[in-house]
């Protein structure tokens, strides 16, 4: 039986800003607002036609209320679901459940930070685990360099093969207009880099750049009428697994599989289907247990799977086809990008970049420590 | 219906009672009563099974889970590492009186009690067990 959820949906409109850099002295919602504004030009909407208003921050409490004045929304449906980076995933999994139900007709999905030219500034909301104060956690890095060498550990994954996924992504990021790194990268360059939390060098973690991104979502009968190619919502699965590192179930295997699990089978897809993946790359072991979580290869072989170039411009999967977290930009949260490269992969003409006949996407994101899996499956109307 | 203590000392909530244990060097942890399964950070209802908890002093005795060797800014270079206690419970601490990079998975360790000012928190240090 289909879903009822599949293709009832659809993403209309696409915005990013503030990539890499704001002005001085600029706000979270100066970054959110320009994203919006752009995201709604993209969609050919205004202001005044938003109804449901989605958004959730590192610097920001209350974002969708600090949004909403700011723009002078005035939303009879809003979601400040904090999961961490994935959060954008999964309020466009609410964001089509509530439009399904009628509770709002245009829904903007919205994140921005200045994370980057806040520099010392920048404070985030998080409140601290009373049981890990006492050992200098270093924030993310560490928990991400506890499973990568927990993965090495139980199946042989080498510090070559995580440099493979920073060396794919440069490659890609290179073919993208507007990525933040573009100088060539070699997984020796990614060995010699400086040591962060082992295994992890520099090169095996993510950008810190400022940016912001906004996604439109509205009804399939409705995105029809618009000026762009509707790109079809076919399925979205969301799991929650712990908060800290130390309660993760299992260091080697993460939500992704119910995440993934619940939006294939919403789509009544398999990951044979997928024509292009968008995989938040915080760190490099994040693609890796991702690619095994979601399916595209068995527990423990992610390593060898990715090994080759195998994500790379022409190698046998397209992941994160903008250069991702890596190398595109990474303001702090990057799961709203993996929606806005699914559209626009979708919607072709990218250039030297475009998966060829691209009719199915996958974005999936995790959120804290590995702790929030989001995934999301998109289709060309071909798909519906 | 009797109401039941979820800790075994009500004037303390979950975090100022392992604070309290620290500061007499126990480090402590909790077990739930319908399952006997030990949970671990302290709370004032089991997960999953929604039973009451009681205290437990742990013997110490643990095996490393995973580990990484962090490198700050200021140049120093520092353990942390996941630790299996023997009594079935996880937690994040460091690995004393060993270099960093000889902290390995598998590594057999016991507790050492940290006092930093009026703080007192758990760490641990090779027990010298093979296993």
């Amino acid at each position: 039986m289909t879903h009822a959820l599949r293709g009832r949906t659809a993403i209309v409109g696409i915005g990013e800003a503030a990539i890499p850099l704001m002005p001085p002295g600029s706000t979270p919602i100066d970054a959110m607002a320009l994203a919006a504004m752009a995201a709604l030009a993209d969609a050919g909407l205004t202001l005044t036609e938003v109804d449901g208003v989605f958004a959730a921050g590192l610097q920001v409490f209350m974002p969708t209320l600090s949004l909403a004045e700011y723009l002078g929304l005035r939303p009879r449906y809003s979601d400040g679901t904090q999961i961490g980076g994935g959060a954008f995933l999964t309020h466009l999994n609410h964001a089509q459940a509530a439009i399904h139900a009628g509770l709002c007709d245009i829904a903007l999905i919205v994140y921005g930070s200045t994370q980057r030219s806040a520099g010392n500034r920048f404070a985030s909301h998080a409140e601290p685990n009373p049981y890990e104060q006492p050992y200098r956690v270093p924030g993310p890095v560490a928990a991400y360099a506890l499973i990568a060498g927990r993965h090495m550990h139980e199946f042989g994954t080498t510090p070559e093969q995580l440099a493979e996924i920073a060396v794919a992504a440069r490659q890609w990021a290179r073919l993208t207009p507007g990525a933040v790194t573009q100088g060539p990268l070699t997984i020796a360059d990614v060995l010699a880099a400086r040591r962060i939390a082992e295994p992890f060098g520099l090169l095996d973690c993510c950008l810190v750049t400022d940016g912001a991104g906004a996604v439109v979502v509205t009804a399939s009968d409705r995105a029809r009428d618009l000026q762009r190619d509707p790109v079809y919502v076919l399925g979205a699965g969301e799991a929650v697994s712990h908060r800290g590192i130390a309660q993760m179930p299992d260091l080697t295997t993460t939500a992704a599989r119910e995440s993934g699990a619940r939006a294939f089978a919403a789509a009544g897809l398999a990951p044979a289907d997928i024509d292009v993946l968008q995989l938040y790359d915080a760190f490099t072991i994040n693609p890796i247990l991702f690619l095994e979580d979601l399916g595209f290869c068995a527990k423990g072989e992610g390593g060898a799977f990715v090994a080759g170039g195998a994500l790379a411009p022409g190698g046998r999967l397209p992941v994160n086809t903008n250069g991702g977290g890596l190398s595109y930009c990474h303001p702090g949260m990057y799961g709203i990008f993996t929606i806005i490269e699914s559209v626009r992969q979708l919607r072709g003409g990218l250039g030297a970049r475009q998966v060829a006949n691209a009719e199915l996407a996958l974005a999936h994101a995790p959120g804290g420590y590995m702790s929030s899996q989001s995934t999301a499956i998109f289709g060309t109307a071909a798909t519906l | 219906m009797a109401e039941e203590n979820t800790v075994s000392d009500e004037t303390l909530s979950p975090r100022a009672y392992f604070e309290r244990s620290c500061a007499a060097g126990n480090l402590v942890f909790q077990r739930d009563a319908a399952t006997g399964r030990a949970v671990f950070p302290p709370r004032v209802v089991a997960p999953v099974s929604g039973a009451t908890l009681a205290w437990e002093v742990s013997a110490g005795s643990g095996t490393v889970h995973a580990t990484t060797t962090v490198h700050s800014r200021s140049g120093d270079a520092y353990n942390i590492a996941l630790i299996d206690l023997d009594e079935g419970f996880r937690m994040m601490a460091r690995v004393d009186e060993t270099a960093p990079h000889d902290v390995r998975i598998g590594l057999r360790v016991r507790l050492r009690m940290q006092r930093d000012g009026e703080d007192f928190f758990p760490v641990f240090v090779p027990s010298g067990e093979v296993r």
